[in-house]
């Protein structure tokens, strides 16, 4: 299945969730988000929201900045 | 300052420094984490990015080690729609509900969006947000977003990063004068003089990164921050002498010579 994380062209299984696409940028989970096509999954929602072919996720955390 | 009663209250939570920092600019989290501890703040801004697994390090554990109140900003945002999406984000990584909402104009100027800004403010009010607008130095516009709920107001100095300071005065002190939430003067500031300044027009508080992040000692110069900070506060609370435009004597004037 292909999804786009963080802009660049990616390959997860199919049934892959927002939990795997973490996973396969960091071992982190506090201090980072997600969001799939534009919308918010909150953390406790990973492991169950399964993700889409052509999915764009993101993933953001903190930098310095402002 | 004596009067220690004299916090600045923000979003119903009480600061012994009217000083709030951003992180941009340092040359590493070293140099950061030692000028933001010289300019005793206790509200730092981020920004949000794409995670980079490459980096080491992160601005968030400089400012937990040093029990700052992190406070997410959207720069990089030119629409509502990103600026309302980059803070949701921001409330889900860092379980704040407090967001510094900037909206740019263009690249050029970094001038903030008024338009956007709006609209954006408006959502996330509803939304449950803590709003901190950044803006131009408009009173209307400032007087709008209090209106649409907002909890400060942050009107800039001068361009973000240009060091000019405060290019108009007049316009700050007509804001200050209409607020009754806090007015934070952002962006702008090059040295202590402007942020005393700030200050002493009525602002609540002043914002900045660069002024410090990028002069030659940056730990200095907050610690140089801290204290401008703290003079035009007093100073503003003082009362200053009325201009003149002669001379009025000091000294008695009874004759020297019997």
């Amino acid at each position: 299945m292909k999804v786009t994380i963080n802009g660049d062209a990616g390959e997860l299984p199919e049934g892959a969730t927002v939990a795997h696409a973490v996973q396969s940028l960091t071992a982190m989970t506090s201090g980072v988000a997600v969001a799939v096509n534009d919308v918010v999954v909150s953390r406790g929602a990973w492991e169950s929201t399964s993700l889409s072919e052509n999915d764009r996720v993101e993933v953001l955390t903190a930098v310095q900045g402002g | 300052m004596n009067d220690t009663d004299d916090a600045l209250v923000l979003g119903g939570e009480k600061f012994a420094s009217r000083l709030i920092m951003g992180t941009g600019g340092a040359p590493s989290l070293d140099v950061l984490d030692r000028a933001l501890g010289a300019s005793g703040t206790e509200l730092t801004t981020v920004a949000m990015r794409r995670l980079d697994p490459a980096v080491q390090g992160s601005v968030l554990d400089v400012l937990r080690r040093r029990g700052i109140k992190v406070l997410p900003n959207t720069a990089g945002c030119y629409t509502a729609g990103e600026a309302v999406l980059t803070a949701r984000l921001a409330r889900e990584a860092l379980e704040t509900n407090w967001v510094k909402l900037e909206v740019i104009a263009d690249e050029r100027t970094l001038l903030p969006d008024p338009i956007e800004t709006f609209d954006a403010a408006e959502r996330l009010v509803a939304d449950g947000f803590v709003v901190l607008p950044y803006i131009g130095d408009d009173p209307a516009l400032a007087r709008r977003l209090e209106q649409a709920g907002c909890a400060a107001v942050m009107p800039l100095g001068a361009p973000i990063g240009s060091g000019l300071g405060i290019r108009n005065p007049h316009s700050i002190e007509l804001i200050v004068e209409a607020a009754s939430v806090p007015v934070i003067l952002d962006a702008g500031l090059g040295t202590a003089s402007d942020a005393a300044l700030a200050m002493e027009l009525g602002c609540d508080a002043v914002l900045l990164a660069t002024a410090v992040t990028r002069a030659q000692r940056p730990e200095l110069m907050a610690a140089a921050m801290r204290s401008a900070v703290e003079a035009g506060r007093s100073a503003r609370l003082a009362g200053r002498i009325p201009r003149r435009r002669y001379a009025e004597a000091s000294s008695p004037s009874l004759p020297r010579f019997a």
